[in-house]
């Protein structure tokens, strides 16, 4: 994994509360085998008609909306299934960081392992991004703010683990691998 | 010795290290679930990474999500009609043949969805850790284990070390006193649950159900309710263990034998949570003023007594959207509105009694006309237990449709699907726009409710039909 230190990017908005991973990336493309091209399916019901044409009124099909990194969504993003296709879809189509007031476990957690950053910030900031789509925001991971073009900077909770693997790219799995012996030491004392 | 919850006593006797303020807990996992759809790009992790499975006899896999439940697909006379489907079928076969894994795949009279399987097969026991990717996990809970859904990173994570790296959760007590009247069932119990404390209530919680309500539910109905924990944002979901649960486990095949089975129950009860333990939260509700439930909305948190409206907040667009996709409006009430389809199935409600309940309902009656009625066991034996029965008979009789096992209309990824703008009454657990299919409109309810629904057509009071089929008994 590439580590991640900030980022800067336009955002996008969906104003919308518990927005679910069925919304995400909803079940029937997740007959695949791989982790690519999820980003084309990214919100289809909302994005694409029934014939599979962009919908011109969806946010995420506006011009404005290409190259954005950071999505802006409503209260308790994510919630739902434990699909890491939903993570796998919004780092495809072009995110790096999801800014809500609370966002469910699983995806969190499935975020955090693939270099998707979960930012949860207090309701004034999040209510000034939601009336403000498009401003140009600032995350700094090593100082764990978000920066907003009004000069605000506002602090964001991460997991210190977690944030140590994303500033310097490490994989979580080589951590638990390096656990090897204290692993069995605990299957041979509950053998 | 500090008084603990259940919660923590599962989870100190599976801390491989404790967590720090710099590093989470490595937590160890007794049993890993897998199924087709969040495991082939873990397998391939192990792959490219040269890894095996430390522990295949932990691991046990089967086929569920995307698999056909119409009997032709499944045993092979005809291809699987969803090709992508049919590809992850054959990777999940040859997945566990490389790696060494158990598989309940589409010839074994075991299989079934996984959350269903796990108990039946008594791999799922108390004070068990026990994780699968699949948000439904918490099911296994109700025999008083930690069980909850992971990622398929996490997947990878657990089949290579048999730990994962965890913080330690906050615990919240729903303490459910009275009990529940007659044609109430679990799952309008666990709505009502939902519906007073928020789809994300239970973020960032294990939450342990307790209570008078509780101790009289069946080992079916604890896991409807620890079911659908995730539906309040709740990763896992706990019930102490009980002579119901033992009762429940003794004999099948993966429960302890003899001697062991002794030693088992004497450690399992003690997986209490000690008087004066404390939660971080705690909430009551009594089970005894509940009605049925149904929802009417686009999340399980929309949910109203079945003799209710559909409420009609001022200035909520979200709630104006969901309306908007649902086609109701504020204020109307749900009773007597024409559905098109009845679901009765998944991981929440496809168990033995559940389908036995449908049959009351549906006994002797027909599903009205212009309404298809889909029944889909929970697992190949909860089929042969209701074939033999006679529950299956009862379905066809009435215009039902019975298929193999299977998660089917629940997640709408395996060719059984609800058509757009179609209103379907569902035994499932998620409601969210396009569940079901794009454009269908779910409405979750219990067995008995979405059996009176197939009847009668409309949405309607299951109790009606219960207690008549009772004055018939008593007669």
């Amino acid at each position: 994994m590439e580590p991640i230190r900030s980022l800067e990017s336009r955002t996008v908005v969906l104003p919308f509360t518990n927005i679910d991973t069925d919304q995400i990336i909803p079940a029937r493309f997740l007959t695949t085998t791989t982790k690519e091209g999820l980003g084309q399916r990214a919100f289809a019901d909302w994005r694409y008609d029934a014939s599979g044409a962009p919908r011109a009124d969806f946010v995420l099909n506006k011009p404005e909306a290409q190259g954005c990194a950071i999505l802006v969504a409503g209260r308790n993003f994510g919630c739902g299934s434990s699909r890491e296709h939903a993570p796998w879809a919004l780092l495809d189509f072009g995110f790096r960081a999801v800014i809500s007031t609370e966002i469910a476990d699983i995806f969190r957690n499935n975020s955090l392992k693939n270099g998707l950053l979960p930012v949860v910030i207090d309701e004034d900031s999040h209510r000034w991004l939601l009336e403000n789509p498009g401003a140009n925001v600032r995350i700094d991971l090593e100082t764990c703010t978000v920066h907003l073009p009004t000069g605000a900077s506002v602090k964001f909770p991460v997991e210190g683990f977690a944030r140590y693997c994303l500033l310097n790219g490490i994989d979580e799995l080589g951590f638990l691998l390096q656990k090897n012996d204290a692993i069995a030491r605990y299957e041979q004392a509950h053998a | 010795m500090t008084a603990k919850t259940l919660f923590e006593k599962v989870w100190e006797q599976h801390e491989v290290v404790p967590e720090t303020t710099d590093t989470p807990a490595v937590l160890y996992i007794d049993l890993h679930l897998v199924h087709e759809v969040t495991s082939p790009q873990a397998f391939s992790l192990l792959r490219s990474k040269g890894l095996k499975v430390r522990r295949t006899d932990r691991t046990l896999a089967t086929m569920d999500h995307s698999t056909p439940t119409d009997p032709d697909e499944v045993f092979g006379r005809v291809p699987i009609k969803v090709e992508s489907a049919a590809r992850q079928v054959k990777a999940l076969e040859s997945n566990c043949r490389e790696f060494g894994i158990e598989l309940l795949g589409l010839d074994s009279d075991q299989r079934g969805i996984v959350h269903v399987i796990g108990p039946e097969l008594g791999a799922t026991q108390p004070g068990k850790t026990i994780v699968c990717g699949d948000s439904h996990t918490a099911t296994h809970g109700a025999f008083g284990a930690l069980a909850f859904g992971i990622g398929t990173t996490e997947v990878g994570h657990v089949l290579a070390t048999q730990c994962l790296l965890q913080r330690r959760p906050k615990t919240l007590a729903i303490n459910v006193h009275g009990r529940l009247q007659e044609g109430v069932t679990a799952k309008d119990l666990i709505l009502a649950i939902i519906g007073k404390i928020g789809v994300s209530g239970g973020t960032g919680h294990v939450i342990e159900y307790r209570g008078s309500a509780i101790e009289a539910l069946s080992m079916d109905e604890r896991m409807t309710v620890c079911n659908m924990s995730i539906e309040a944002g709740a990763r896992a979901g706990m019930i102490a263990p009980d002579e119901t649960t033992y009762r429940y486990l003794k004999g099948r095949r993966f429960a302890p034998q003899d001697a062991d089975w002794d030693r088992a129950v004497e450690r399992w009860q003690t997986l209490r949570t000690d008087p004066g333990a404390q939660f971080d939260r705690e909430v009551d509700i009594d089970a005894s003023t509940l009605e049925p439930m149904i929802t009417y909305g686009t999340h399980p948190g929309m949910v109203v007594p079945i003799s209710g409206a559909v409420p009609n907040p001022a200035n909520d667009p979200v709630h104006a959207k969901s309306l908007a996709y649902m086609g109701f409006s504020g204020g109307e009430r749900l009773e007597g509105k024409p559905i098109n389809v009845v679901f009765i199935g998944s991981c929440t409600n496809a168990r033995l009694s559940d389908l036995e309940l449908a049959a009351r309902v549906i006994k002797g009656r027909k599903v009205a006309s212009g309404v298809r009625m889909l029944v889909v066991p929970g697992s190949q034996q909860v089929k042969r237990e209701a074939e033999a029965l006679g529950l299956a008979k009862v379905f066809t009789d009435a215009g039902a449709e019975w298929r193999e096992s299977g998660c089917s209309m629940c997640i709408g990824m395996n060719g059984d699907i609800v058509a757009k703008g179609e209103y379907a009454v569902s035994t499932s657990n998620r409601n969210f726009e396009g569940r079901q299919g794009t454009g269908a409109r779910t409405l979750l309810a219990s067995p008995a409710t979405a059996a009176a629904a197939a009847v009668t057509g409309k949405v309607t009071d299951p109790r009606e039909f219960l207690s008549e089929l009772k004055s018939v008994v008593h007669s």
